[in-house]
């Protein structure tokens, strides 16, 4: 039995081999070159550049933002799978075809659409746009002591409310996907045997159904948070982009690309990448954790 | 196999029947040219290039096609140093093609004094546009800084357009307030402050302004304003011409080291030339653009472009390669208002 070491299918070494080679051309060398364009400008340099107040505020922009448009895409997205994949009601497979969509537009397609939309003139924002500064007035009025102007903005379109429906629009498919296989694979008999159990309707949900989804419904907000911090081309549009108040990260990258400062732009860029790669990481263990606290 | 054969036999086949072709008319070969440009000039170029074409051919016998590229003027100047073969670059702004010598030693440090007028065959200014019957009665510069003004301009740090804008205010802060500097840098701090959208370039301001309904005012080369007019008749906007604006010189040249490898330096130069011809600055009125040099065409257009004060920026902000760093630099003058 000296082979049971061995994999059933053959070629392990071949694959890893490839795969190895692929990331390295298609990931790592990219990346790699960001960090020497980086790493030749020395510590002091590189911190002006990428630790300016105005550049940590766009962090703070482009990071909120999408945490906050991947929460409320976790939330709705698994609402929109959850409907896919429990019922039939006609026009079921245009809905499901309408969910790509945000991933085929040309994203300054979208920030343009969505700019006309949400604008003073728009058919969104004529009604909903002096509703929202409103809105903003009385949580100012009623609750002083939070700045709300400051993280919620007073306009609609070209303001950080833009940014949050620009990045909410791209992210939506991300978690949809990621979580429909997972629920189609969740049998209904399951949900019938916790019933005849004497479980309620919402221990079945909180019980049963949630701790299933919870590690693809992470997995899709992961996904849709990344996609959202690195956006351009539907947030340009729709922000603003106002210094330290709506103006995201890619916008600093491209002035300083604009002005022949390459350095500076992947300083930022390499804050950014870290970043992400280490909120990405802790999105990873903390799936492993609701997976591995599950099975227990 | 048989696929991969199939493109080298019709490559060798088109080789063939073209080569005798080829050889018979080699002094009427037709020529291509490729003109990197900035994004408002689309127009002028298309029919410029027409004119040219016909110029040329009746000049030599050659057919000459010409390629037109437009974007922002800071990306296409970085195109063309990170390779895009371009014949001539037609940009917005001195310090784009300065960069074309200093970064990519494609031109020589001279370029500017090889062609007439600083290789400015047309100029331009900026002027207001305001909404349909002058709602919130915007004559001069002081008028856009009240409270409740809001003035559309792009991001100057990503337009090469909004740096003229931006340069115009301060020209203006500057002659208020007998050339002190700190007062003009207030003056330009309260229009930016007046700003609701900074877009990222020239034509998405223009679409702010005009179909989103944003702003009170739009600081826009007189060119745009023209075509903002034409393009959207119905929202009735005006251009009101404030009383001194800067003179916004857009230079053309030759990128040496591409017309060299491509051999068309003859055919590139005439191009350029043509621009300062009767018919070229006639064309360039016809567009908006004010002529530089033709005083039958600078009388011809004289009443569409109103008498209005100009300054340049070489005597006011002593050219380019100072204020590109003074004003738009990181922690510059531009990024100092957001700062306080």
């Amino acid at each position: 039995m000296s082979r049971s070491s061995r994999s059933v299918i053959p070629g392990f070494g071949l694959t890893l081999g490839y795969t190895l080679f692929y990331l390295g051309v298609i990931v790592l060398i990219p990346l790699g070159g960001l960090f020497y364009k980086t790493a030749g400008m020395g510590w002091d340099d590189f911190t002006r550049a990428a630790f300016d107040p105005q550049v940590v505020h766009s962090y703070k922009v482009s990071f909120g933002a999408a945490f906050a448009a991947a929460l409320l895409n976790a939330v709705f997205g698994l609402l929109v799978a959850w409907v896919l994949v429990r019922y039939t009601f006609p026009g079921k497979r245009v809905i499901d075809a309408l969910v790509d969509l945000p991933f085929a537009l040309p994203t300054a397609v979208a920030g343009i659409a969505l700019a006309a939309l949400y604008a003073p003139n728009g058919w969104i924002g004529s009604w909903a746009q002096p509703l929202y500064a409103d809105f903003v007035a009385s949580l100012e009025r009623l609750v002083p002591a939070v700045p709300w102007q400051a993280f919620l903005g007073n306009r609609l379109a070209f303001d950080l409310p833009g940014i949050f429906i620009a990045l909410t629009f791209i992210g939506l498919p991300f978690v949809v996907r990621t979580v429909q296989p997972v629920l189609e694979e969740i049998e209904p008999e399951l949900e019938e045997a916790a019933a005849t159990l004497g479980a309620t309707r919402l221990q079945t949900l909180r019980r049963i159904i949630f701790p299933a989804v919870l590690p693809a419904l992470i997995t899709g907000f992961a996904l849709s948070f990344a996609r959202a911090v690195g956006e351009y081309g539907s947030v340009v549009f729709i922000a603003g982009n106002m210094p330290f108040r709506s103006e995201i990260s890619p916008v600093l990258i491209v002035a300083k690309l604009e002005a022949f400062d390459y350095a500076g732009a992947t300083a930022i860029a390499t804050v950014m990448l870290v970043a992400s790669f280490v909120l990405l990481l802790v999105i990873n263990l903390l799936q492993r954790w609701t997976r591995r606290h599950d099975a227990a | 196999m048989k696929l991969r054969l199939f493109p080298v036999l019709a490559a060798a086949l088109a080789a063939l029947s073209l080569a005798p072709a080829a050889h018979a008319q080699r002094a009427a070969r037709p020529v291509e040219l490729l003109n990197v440009s900035y994004d408002p000039t689309r127009e002028l170029y298309t029919d410029f290039n027409r004119a040219f074409a016909a110029h040329w051919k009746k000049e030599t016998g050659q057919d000459v096609r010409i390629r037109q590229s437009h974007g922002g003027s800071g990306s296409q100047a970085r195109a063309i140093i990170d390779g895009l073969a371009a014949d001539v670059a037609t940009l917005a702004l001195a310090f784009d093609v300065d960069v074309l010598h200093s970064r990519g030693q494609l031109i020589p440090a001279d370029w500017q004094s090889r062609l007439p007028h600083n290789s400015s065959p047309y100029t331009s200014t900026i002027v207001f546009v305001v909404r349909k019957g002058n709602p919130k009665g915007i004559k001069d510069w002081p008028d856009i800084v009240k409270p409740g003004v809001a003035v559309v301009t792009p991001n100057p740090k990503t337009s090469g357009g909004a740096r003229w804008n931006y340069l115009a205010a301060y020209a203006y802060g500057l002659k208020a307030n007998n050339d002190d500097h700190e007062a003009a840098k207030k003056f330009v701090g309260d229009v930016y402050r007046n700003v609701p959208v900074l877009d990222p370039a020239a034509r998405g301001a223009t679409t702010t302004f005009a179909q989103r309904g944003i702003g009170d005012v739009f600081l826009a080369w007189d060119n745009e304003a023209f075509l903002a007019l034409r393009e959207f008749p119905n929202e009735g906007l005006e251009i009101v011409v404030p009383s001194i604006s800067i003179l916004a010189e857009p230079p053309v040249t030759v990128v040496d080291k591409n017309v060299d490898k491509k051999g068309s330096r003859k055919v590139a130069e005439a191009y350029l030339k043509f621009l300062y011809t009767e018919e070229g600055q006639d064309i360039i009125g016809k567009h908006f653009y004010r002529p530089a040099v033709s005083e039958a065409a600078k009388a011809k257009y004289a009443s569409q472009f109103p008498a209005i004060t100009l300054v340049t920026i070489d005597e006011v902000f002593g050219g380019w390669a100072k204020a590109q760093p003074e004003h738009f630099g990181d922690g510059g003058v531009f990024d100092q208002i957001y700062r306080r």
